[in-house]
């Protein structure tokens, strides 16, 4: 098999970064071939601004924004919405509140008038936020006994004791039973604001035509929110391992380690480190010992999170419960051996080639583009990261990779979940 | 049922549907001399190509006894030929840059990969190379054995939910292969053999039974040249495979089902119709229940969210769909989740009460108007994506619909009428067509 040297390719968006009168960033690509425009937007403070007693309160306030605004109750601005098949949603990360629109150009405008009202005037009225309120429940209840879920959940309990992180976005029964529209109301204030704004746009548009749409729709949101950084904290319970009990035939696990985030010099070379264990193709270490080789499981990874006040190491997998503890071995001596000999030269090439070959496959759809842009300024990166990104990738060595795997992979202990019946733990 | 270590969805059934306003990006087609039908779909944005081969074999053609075979081969197929040993084909497109995967249905099984164009020969010269000589070592398949078992355990024998879907379908389709998961039962999952995925291969992997599809950055005489090069040495096996395909005898009784699980925290039901597919349809049945579809149950403004959630509160949420690609006779949704205090037996008589009513107070002008303007958008957002593009007209394809019919879809919506909407609501959506199902939480 011979392997292509993968030049160091072109940027595969041609960006231009705008700050408009009002004082708002955005990044515009200019794309004509359909007839549509996608709009990504990211406000600063998610899910980590919910007081931990009361988690649910940011996710909510981003169901609600396109439950009724201005003049529109929420089946009639819902109407308005589907009657040009205007695509808008809001959603909550940890430490995000994000928007997507996807609308026909020729729509635009109304989209455009939607999404500000949406924004600057949701109703929260007594009648939605009861719906609201009570499908959240029913979705909580939904996934109640679910082990991947329950599995999740006890892994942030336990790895971040005390802290925001700790308490699931969507919030419990008894939290969201208990939140109030003023609750929604200070947390629309805290989180909804033009200074934590991070913008992209796509489609057929003018530079003017993306300035005037941006300060249309974000111009009268006030200058600042009340967000505050998330405090930082390391990954707790590294070393300790814990069961959640419930009957079923296939246990789930979870595994995490230190991480490094996004803004973190070490970032690239953990990101090649992490493809390397368990990134998500066929030809990781742990996709080859634990599924090829063993058939243990169907799915097995790991992803780097990078939240604003933490970064860590985060592996899945789910395996029948007669085999647990034998999946558990067979990862921790991969993430032993990874440690102890690093990638070979060859495997460190081939996923540096792979990194680098494949970043444009996430720039070929406009949606696509709008995402990768609104999120990689709001991790700070820069316009000129999208260029400047495979080089980063390309300079990777194995002393860099080498450096990312001690700060990730430690002495080899983990912080293990496990929810089902597993046998010989 | 795909291969994938991260995608959560179950079957992939891409609605067959194309082109904005009845015209859609150009398109080319043409046959190889073996029987390969290749279709083109340039996409020039990005210097990216989709690469796909569909094979019009799916779970609903699994021998009797080997259900999941489809799914298992599928699997299989990643285990290497006598020229390229196990793993080397995906290890070559992760060091091109390339991605890959490959998913199942019930009427089609299909791979692709997305590289940079100038790897599409390579693609073409490996996908090739497994259509005619897989290579299959015991020590790889019991290994990929426990692999799909534990996907089954990780997709439904932990989550009741699904149960109930199976349970559903297998009564909704009491002849019909449709009735058996795509990823087969367990117990026969745990018997096949690589001796059943050959035999299996052997039957269906031909290039008569294939369409190639390569959406992107592409000319077509250059993919006509390469298509030649490498799956034009074929060689071709004289006929397409025939599927065998029970047909189900006209539905006579009302059914139900329940599961009722201790791990059931929230309620809820749903109910199949059995109904005709875009294949199997008179006149405009297949555009006027997907409108039907759109119209009653997509999303907050359709008939059944207003009716159920808005106005009489006996439901947190309510929704409807309708799987028009398919060779056979196909299903029809609903389903409700009721509102706390709400039992399942009276959310079902609210629910029978509006579908009753459908005819009378569903179908004013302005929601036809809005479901269509929906359903038609979709194409427009769907032209954004090279790789949504190959996947509706490789699936379009693969169930026997010709390139026309694909693109002709938007025009066919357009012109559904509100009676051809009362019509298919008054034959189709009836007692006698249907499973209702139940999930609750065991006493």
């Amino acid at each position: 098999m011979s392997i292509a040297v993968q030049p160091v390719s072109a940027s595969p968006a041609n960006v231009e970064r705008i700050v408009t009168p009002a004082g708002i960033e955005v990044w515009r690509v200019h794309s004509d071939v359909v007839p549509l425009v996608a709009m990504s937007f990211i406000f600063e403070g998610g899910a980590a601004q919910d007081r931990l007693d009361r988690p649910g309160v940011a996710q909510m306030v981003a169901q609600l924004l396109d439950e009724g605004a201005g003049p529109y109750d929420s089946d009639a601005f819902q109407e308005r919405l589907a009657e040009r098949a205007i695509e808008l949603s809001f959603s909550v990360g940890q430490d995000s509140l994000g928007g997507g629109l996807r609308v026909l150009t020729r729509h635009l405008d109304e989209a455009a008038a939607l999404t500000r009202l949406a924004l600057t005037e949701p109703r929260f009225d007594g009648e939605a936020i009861e719906r609201v309120r009570a499908q959240t429940i029913a979705g909580i209840r939904h996934q109640m006994k679910d082990p991947a879920v329950l599995a999740s959940r006890r892994f942030y309990a336990d790895g971040f004791p005390g802290h925001v992180y700790s308490a699931p976005n969507g919030g419990t029964v008894e939290s969201v039973g208990a939140i109030g529209r003023e609750d929604l109301l200070a947390m629309r204030d805290r989180l909804i604001a033009r200074s934590g704004l991070r913008v992209a746009i796509v489609g057929a548009l003018g530079r003017n035509e993306v300035v005037r749409l941006v300060d249309d729709v974000f111009g009268d949101l006030p200058e600042t929110g009340g967000a505050t950084p998330a405090p930082r904290v390391a990954l707790a319970g590294i070393g300790t391992r814990s069961v959640v009990d419930i009957d079923v035939p296939q246990s789930v696990i979870r595994f995490g380690m230190n991480g490094i985030g996004w803004r973190d010099p070490d970032f690239t070379a953990a990101f090649v480190l992490n493809h390397i264990l368990g990134g998500g193709v066929f030809t990781s270490r742990l996709f080859q010992e634990v599924r090829e080789k063993r058939g243990l499981a169907y799915s097995v990874g790991t992803s780097l999170a990078s939240f604003r006040g933490a970064a860590m190491t985060m592996g899945f997998t789910a395996t029948k419960n007669e085999r647990v503890a034998e999946a558990l071995d067979v990862i921790s001596s991969e993430i032993g051996r990874l440690k102890a000999e690093g990638p070979s030269p060859d495997e460190l090439a081939k996923a540096k080639a792979y990194l680098t070959g494949s970043y444009a496959l996430g720039f070929d759809t406009s949606t696509k583009i709008a995402q990768q842009l609104a999120q990689i300024s709001f991790e700070g990166l820069g316009v000129e990261y999208i260029a400047r990104r495979n080089a980063l990738v390309a300079a990777v060595e194995a002393d860099d990779v080498a450096r990312a795997a001690e700060r990730m992979l430690g002495d080899g202990r983990m912080l293990i979940v496990v929810a089902g019946r597993p046998e010989g733990l | 049922m795909s291969r994938s270590p991260v995608r959560a969805a179950p079957a992939i059934v891409t609605k067959a549907r194309e082109g904005v306003d009845g015209d859609g990006p150009a398109v080319d087609s043409f046959m190889l001399d073996n029987g390969l039908e290749v279709v083109v779909a340039p996409d020039r944005r990005v210097p990216v190509a989709t690469h796909m081969v569909w094979y019009r074999n799916g779970s609903a053609d699994d021998p009797v006894g080997q259900s999941g075979i489809a799914h298992f081969l599928e699997h299989l197929m990643f285990k290497g030929t006598e020229k390229h040993p196990a793993g080397e084909f995906s290890k070559v497109v992760s060091s091109l840059g390339g991605q890959e995967n490959a998913f199942t249905s019930y009427d089609f099984t299909a791979y692709f990969q997305r590289v940079a164009r100038e790897h599409l020969e390579t693609m073409m010269g490996f996908e090739a190379d497994r259509m005619a000589n897989l290579a299959l070592a015991d020590e790889v398949v019991a290994p990929e054995r426990d692999v799909v078992l534990e996907e089954r355990r990780m997709r439904v024998e932990t989550d009741p939910g699904a149960q109930l879907s199976e349970a559903m379908a297998s009564a909704l389709f009491v002849h019909h292969p449709y009735g058996v998961p795509i990823i087969g039962w367990m117990h026969e999952i745990e018997g096949l053999n690589r001796e059943h995925a050959l035999e299996y291969y052997k039957r269906f992997y031909t290039p008569e039974n294939a369409i190639l599809v390569v959406a992107g950055d592409v000319e077509v005489d250059a993919v006509r040249r390469l298509a030649e090069k490498t799956y034009g040495r074929i060689a071709p096996r004289g006929a397409k495979p025939q599927r065998l395909r029970p047909r189900e005898p006209e539905p006579r009784a009302m059914r139900r089902v329940t599961v009722a699980d201790s791990r059931v925290e929230q309620p809820l039901m749903q109910r199949l119709y059995l109904a005709p597919s875009t294949l199997t349809a008179q006149g405009r049945d297949a555009a006027a229940l997907e409108v039907l579809g759109e119209a009653i149950g997509g999303g907050p403004t359709a008939y059944l969210y207003r009716k159920l959630v808005l106005e009489q509160g006996v439901a947190v949420n309510a929704g409807a769909w309708y799987m028009a690609s398919a060779v056979d006779d196909t299903r029809f949704a609903i389903y409700a989740v009721p509102a706390a205090g709400t039992g399942l037996e009276q959310l079902e008589e609210a629910l029978d009460r509006a579908v009753a009513a459908i005819p009378a107070e569903a179908l004013d002008d302005k929601a036809v108007e809005r479901a269509k303007t929906r359903l038609v958008a979709e194409t427009t957002y769907a032209a954004d994506s090279q790789t949504a593009l190959a996947r509706i007209y490789g699936a379009g394809l693969a169930i026997g619909q010709t390139i026309e019919a694909v693109r002709r879809w938007p025009a066919e919506i357009e012109a559904v009428t509100r009676e051809d909407l009362a019509s298919v609501a008054q034959r189709f959506l009836t007692p006698r067509r249907s499973v209702t199902g139940q999930l609750r939480k065991a006493d």
